[in-house]
């Protein structure tokens, strides 16, 4: 009794159980949850009244097809490349029309600053560096988001996205990891941010860290635009957007087989002792709630990655603006850092610009590609060019760039660090700054490491 | 498990992996251990159970089983480790 008053009841209790159980070798869970089982089935059988099936099961039927042998890849192919080919095709528009809105808004605000008499560093402080990356961002990303995002909800609400992770199970199991990372893969094209919070679905805990820590190896539709641009570059010569297409796809496998590469390594080094399960459910399929999913992907995902990358661009676009315009001899603290990065850069088949491009642009993707060409340009505010002619113009004539420029630096943007965005939802997510700082540097030792190894490759054969 | 077989004339012991499709039979035992035992505990896989073997990956493995109303789906590393009891027809 007198232990008793030290210890508080539960602490008692437990203590008193380890007694009488020791190392659970009585199975009293298994005894408990038997009971409830078999008590709950009583009371079931004696309640509940089961209507008679209906004469076609058609979740059968649709599993005959969506998970057969024949048809499971091939159905699953065409459903994802239709939501890619929707967001793709119909992000276009949507996002010309908010540039120019926002681009609209960036000259009225000039206006009332000028009206106010401002000093000039005022307006290229809070206009050209917070209002105008702020204005990319959203532009790039809000259209792609709004509708990827409800395409993806859509099939999740059907009941097809389990499926995926049927199929698809045993190339991730060969890797060490869960089924479910081809979903939370999926999701990271929309956003890896996105991506790093579905990873919730995966409920143990090794395959939800590998997925967690290897979601910035499929390109979020912040890259895709500076893929698609560099793809453009490596093939110029041949003008078709057939080959631009090829080359993205190349670089987008390349990403999966990096990802299950990582996955594979991880879970053989870093995560060896981390418990593991698979269980998978497979729902029924059910008619879509089209009002519901539009609500619940718009601001569950949509507004919620928006929200975040707006908080991290505004403060990214002032301390641009700054470096790009604080100037030391006859050059920004941009050129100065570019200068200091490139006997590094090059080494990766990179340059200065690219390499610090790349570091600013941590806080968003999207702002990689018009920081660097505001580098090139010695402009004071971040830039876009209009036709790729000007890109190859700039890049290759002007800057020197080859080929293998161009490819390492898709492989870069491929394989570098997540965005700061996703870096802080893996913080929250893993609750753990370890794994974010893991999840920054085991990508970024990639990246340089095989940028490293293509451009000395290149070189040492003589191929530039 | 070896010496049960003799137990159950009319029975097979075999593991829920090797359950053919299209067939059910009833869990006689989990030897899984830790985690995964609790999660299989939780989706109501205790001796007794009525479990039928449904569909399996284009991939070959998971396979895909009815469990209680629900389907669930095992790798066969999982599946290995539930001992379920067939009937032969």
């Amino acid at each position: 009794m007198r232990q008793r008053s030290q210890l508080n009841g539960l602490d008692y209790i437990l203590r008193e159980v380890s007694i009488l159980n020791p190392n659970g070798s009585l199975k009293i869970n298994d005894a408990v949850v038997s009971k409830i089982y078999h008590k709950a089935e009583e009371i079931t059988q004696r309640v509940v009244t089961r209507r008679e099936k209906p004469g076609v099961d058609w979740d059968e039927k649709l599993d005959n097809i969506l998970t057969s042998r024949v048809w499971g890849f091939p159905s699953m192919l065409l459903l994802l490349g239709v939501v890619f080919w929707l967001t793709v095709a119909g992000a276009n528009y949507p996002s010309q029309v908010i540039a120019s809105a926002l681009f609209w808004g960036q000259d009225r605000l000039s206006d009332f600053l000028y009206w106010l008499q401002a000093p000039a560093w005022v307006k290229g402080f809070f206009v050209e560096g917070m209002y105008r990356c702020l204005a990319w961002v959203v532009s790039v990303m809000l259209p792609p988001m709004a509708i990827f995002f409800p395409c993806f909800s859509l099939l999740e609400d059907l009941g097809y996205l389990p499926r995926v992770a049927f199929n698809l199970d045993r190339f991730f199991k060969t890797a060490g990891a869960h089924g479910k990372q081809a979903l939370t893969m999926s999701m990271g094209f929309g956003c890896n941010a996105a991506g790093v919070v579905a990873c919730r679905i995966i409920e143990s805990p090794r395959e939800r860290l590998i997925a967690m820590l290897t979601n910035n190896f499929v390109p979020c539709n912040g890259r895709f635009p500076t893929l698609i641009a560099l793809a453009g570059l490596l093939v110029f010569g041949l003008g078709n957007s057939l080959a631009t297409t090829a080359v993205v796809v190349g670089v987008v496998l390349f990403g999966i087989a990096v990802t299950l590469a990582v996955s594979w390594v991880l879970s053989q080094t870093l995560l060896k002792g981390v418990p593991s399960s698979f269980t998978l459910e497979l729902p029924p399929y059910r008619k879509p709630q089209v009002g519901k999913i539009i609500v619940r992907s718009i601001f569950d995902r949509t507004l919620f990655v928006l929200g975040r990358a707006v908080c991290v661009a505004a403060p990214a676009g002032a301390v641009i603006w700054l470096l790009a315009n604080i100037r030391i001899g006859n050059l920004s603290l941009l050129a100065h850092g570019a200068n200091w990065l490139n006997p590094l850069a090059q080494q990766m088949g990179l340059d200065g610009f690219i390499l610090m491009a790349f570091i600013l642009g941590l806080p968003a993707n999207e702002i990689v590609l018009p920081i660097l060409i505001m580098g090139y340009l010695a402009a004071g505010a971040m830039t876009e060019l209009e036709s790729l002619q000007d890109l190859y113009h700039l890049f290759v004539v002007q800057h020197g760039w080859t080929w293998v420029t161009a490819v390492c630096m898709m492989l870069f943007s491929l394989l570098h660090f997540p965005c700061g965005t996703t870096l802080w939802t893996i913080w929250r997510e893993s609750g753990s700054v370890k794994w974010a700082c893991l999840a920054a540097f085991i990508p970024l030792g990639i990246a340089c490491t095989v940028c490293f190894i293509a451009a000395q490759t290149a070189r040492i054969l003589g191929l530039v | 498990m070896q010496s049960d077989r003799g137990i159950f004339s009319a029975e097979h012991i075999i593991s829920l992996c090797d359950l053919p499709v299209g067939k059910s039979a009833v869990i006689n035992s989990i030897q899984a251990e830790g985690m995964t035992r609790r999660r299989m505990m939780d989706l109501g896989l205790v001796p007794g159970t009525r479990v039928e073997a449904l569909r399996i990956s284009p991939a070959g493995d998971p396979k895909a089983y009815k469990i209680r109303g629900t389907v669930i789906a095992f790798r066969r590393e999982e599946g290995s480790k539930i001992l379920v009891n067939l009937k032969e027809d």
